[in-house]
């Protein structure tokens, strides 16, 4: 790891005018540094800042920038009223990393693509120009929709699934950005993943508290049963109405450059009963445009039947 | 061992705001207190420290601002028996506990640590008598080659304390986060149950 300076921030404002790199949990960060894939000339400690808590109010649920993953996950008003971040959390790493993670970290966190965690490799988005291996390469783990010829990283967050299937919004310390225009798609820049600027910084999440919000779950399929990033994940809220869909938001890990929202699988969905026939309908919608590459074609399948696994148990 | 060390300085800031810097790299001024530039030791100026408390001992540590935990443990405090393994949060081994929650030392700065109460493996016995933890491995033959099981006691400890090992699936879930290459982990649930009390 290179040095640097380290600072610790004692308010927004100081950290802001800092100018270096936050370091909340440090459990992405610091992998990063020790890779070689960041080497900031300063590291800025955010967590004195008084950026943590949770609470809910005229419903609306407010969770602290610095409140910990596993803080999150164990609050009972997370736990009933909004399920599936709860669910997501705890199929999120280890005991060990959610006592230490932060969730603007968590949400802010590299993909794992192991070209861009391996320096030895081509990268356009550590290296813009450089290249992308994962094209032509071991691209098992990487995007069937949203990608483009110079990225086909996923976004790793569970957490940013389920955010993005309950409409939240990221608040940083100048504006509100909801989450479904916080993060880009690569095209020809997939070195920029959201729309922060250099040095904002994010102070909060705020998540609607909503019936359908209190019906949601989260599904994370991968290679072990535990402590592993998915191979496919599907946040699903749904409200039923006499037997009939009425409202429905479904999101998607592993299978995009961001948490994917899928607008047409919800829309094959609403207004009718839960049916085999409906959800495999939503399933074809959500694929339409599926690209797969040499060894991630199975994805396509998988999150079919992810969809159809986790709808079921709404019947 | 290189001989570059930090040094510690004390200066005032103007201004109704304050940090703490732990410098480096070049100097800044404004900023309070600051370590700086890494020098020779013995050069003109002190060696700059940490304070970090472990075991209920306070340690002053002079560390660069890129030594993580497990790297002061071990390195500077000699307190070995914690250990590195993969230093990139994958397997445990490191685990330690912070405030009394189980975390993993290779993944956060030593100077980020200061002011909380951590606690390593060294720390569990009340002199010869082992905790019940260290004492239900043993006696479940919890380990082979021994590597991880500092790390699989620290976080058995806290799991036991968060009240996550209530039956064998839910330990196995609440101690992914720790590997075992010897693939003791039979061993392991029936020791942390023991331990929990059935
Ligand atoms: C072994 C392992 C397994 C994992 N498994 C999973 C998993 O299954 N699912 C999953 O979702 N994640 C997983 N993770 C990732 C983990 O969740 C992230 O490392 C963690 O959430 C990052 O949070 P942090 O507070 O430690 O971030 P840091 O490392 O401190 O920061 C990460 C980034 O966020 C920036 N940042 C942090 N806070 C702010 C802020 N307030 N404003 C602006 N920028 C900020 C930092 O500058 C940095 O760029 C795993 C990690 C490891 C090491
Ligand atoms: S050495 Fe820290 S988790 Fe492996
Ligand atoms: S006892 Fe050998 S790795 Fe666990």
């Amino acid at each position: 790891m290179k040095l640097f300076d380290y600072v610790r921030a004692t308010s927004t404002g100081d950290a802001v005018s800092a100018g270096g790199d936050y370091i909340a949990g440090g459990t992405d960060l610091l992998n990063l540094m020790k890779d070689g894939v960041e080497a900031p000339d300063r590291v800025v400690d955010i967590n004195a800042l008084p950026l943590g808590g949770i609470s809910l109010d005229a419903g609306v649920l407010r969770i602290g920038a610095l409140a910990r993953m596993a803080e999150v996950a164990a609050h009972p008003a997370v736990r009933h009223r909004l399920p599936v971040i709860s669910q997501a959390l705890l199929d999120s790493a280890s005991p060990q990393i959610r006592n230490m993670a932060s969730i603007s970290g968590n949400l802010l966190q590299r993909t794992r693509c192991w070209y861009f965690r391996d320096t030895a490799f081509a990268c356009h988005k550590r290296r813009p120009g450089s290249g992308c291996p994962a094209q032509d390469g071991q691209n098992r783990w990487h995007a069937i929709l949203g990608g483009s010829d110079r990225c086909i990283a996923v976004h790793a967050s569970d957490l940013a699934v389920a955010l993005t299937a309950l409409e939240a919004t990221v608040v940083t310390h100048r504006r509100r950005i909801p989450i479904s225009e916080f993060y880009l798609l690569p095209e020809g820049t997939p070195e920029r993943e959201n729309v922060l600027e250099s040095g904002e910084l994010i102070t909060g999440i705020e998540v609607p508290v909503t019936t359908l919000a209190s019906r949601s779950r989260y599904l994370k399929l991968r290679d072990r049963a535990t402590f592993e990033f998915a191979v496919v994940s599907v946040a699903a809220a749904v409200r039923l109405r006499g037997g009939e869909v009425d409202d429905v938001r479904l999101a998607f890990g592993g299978v995009a450059p961001r948490p994917w929202r899928s607008p047409e699988a919800e829309a094959a969905l609403k207004g009718g009963p839960l049916t085999d026939e409906r959800i495999r309908a939503a399933g074809q919608a959500l694929v339409r445009d599926a690209r797969p590459r040499e060894h991630n074609a199975f994805k396509v399948e998988l999150v079919q039947r992810a969809l159809a696994q986790i709808l079921g148990g709404f019947r | 061992m290189p001989l570059l060390w930090v040094k510690l300085h004390g200066m005032t800031q103007d201004g109704p705001t304050r940090r703490d810097v732990l410098k480096a790299g070049a100097t800044a001024a404004a900023i309070t207190p600051v370590l700086t530039q890494p020098v020779l030791a013995g050069a003109a100026a002190p060696s700059g420290a940490i304070t970090l408390l472990v075991n209920g001992e306070r340690h002053q540590v002079e560390v660069e601002a890129r030594v993580t935990l497990l790297d002061a443990l071990r390195e500077r405090l000699a307190l070995t028996g914690t250990k590195k393994g993969c230093d990139r949060g994958e397997c445990g081994a490191c685990t330690v506990l912070a405030d009394g929650k189980r975390i993993k030392s290779c993944l956060t700065l030593a100077v980020m640590q200061e002011g909380r109460e951590i606690t390593t493996i060294e720390g569990l016995a009340e002199g010869d008598e082992l905790h019940p933890m260290q004492a239900a491995f043993l006696k479940h033959d919890a380990f082979q080659c021994g590597i991880c099981t500092p790390g699989q006691i620290m976080s058995a400890v806290a799991c036991v304390a968060e009240g996550h090992a209530g039956s064998d699936q839910e330990v196995r879930d609440w101690m992914s986060g720790n590997l075992c290459r010897c693939s003791c982990y039979p061993n392991i649930v029936d020791a942390i149950r023991e331990a929990a009390g059935r």
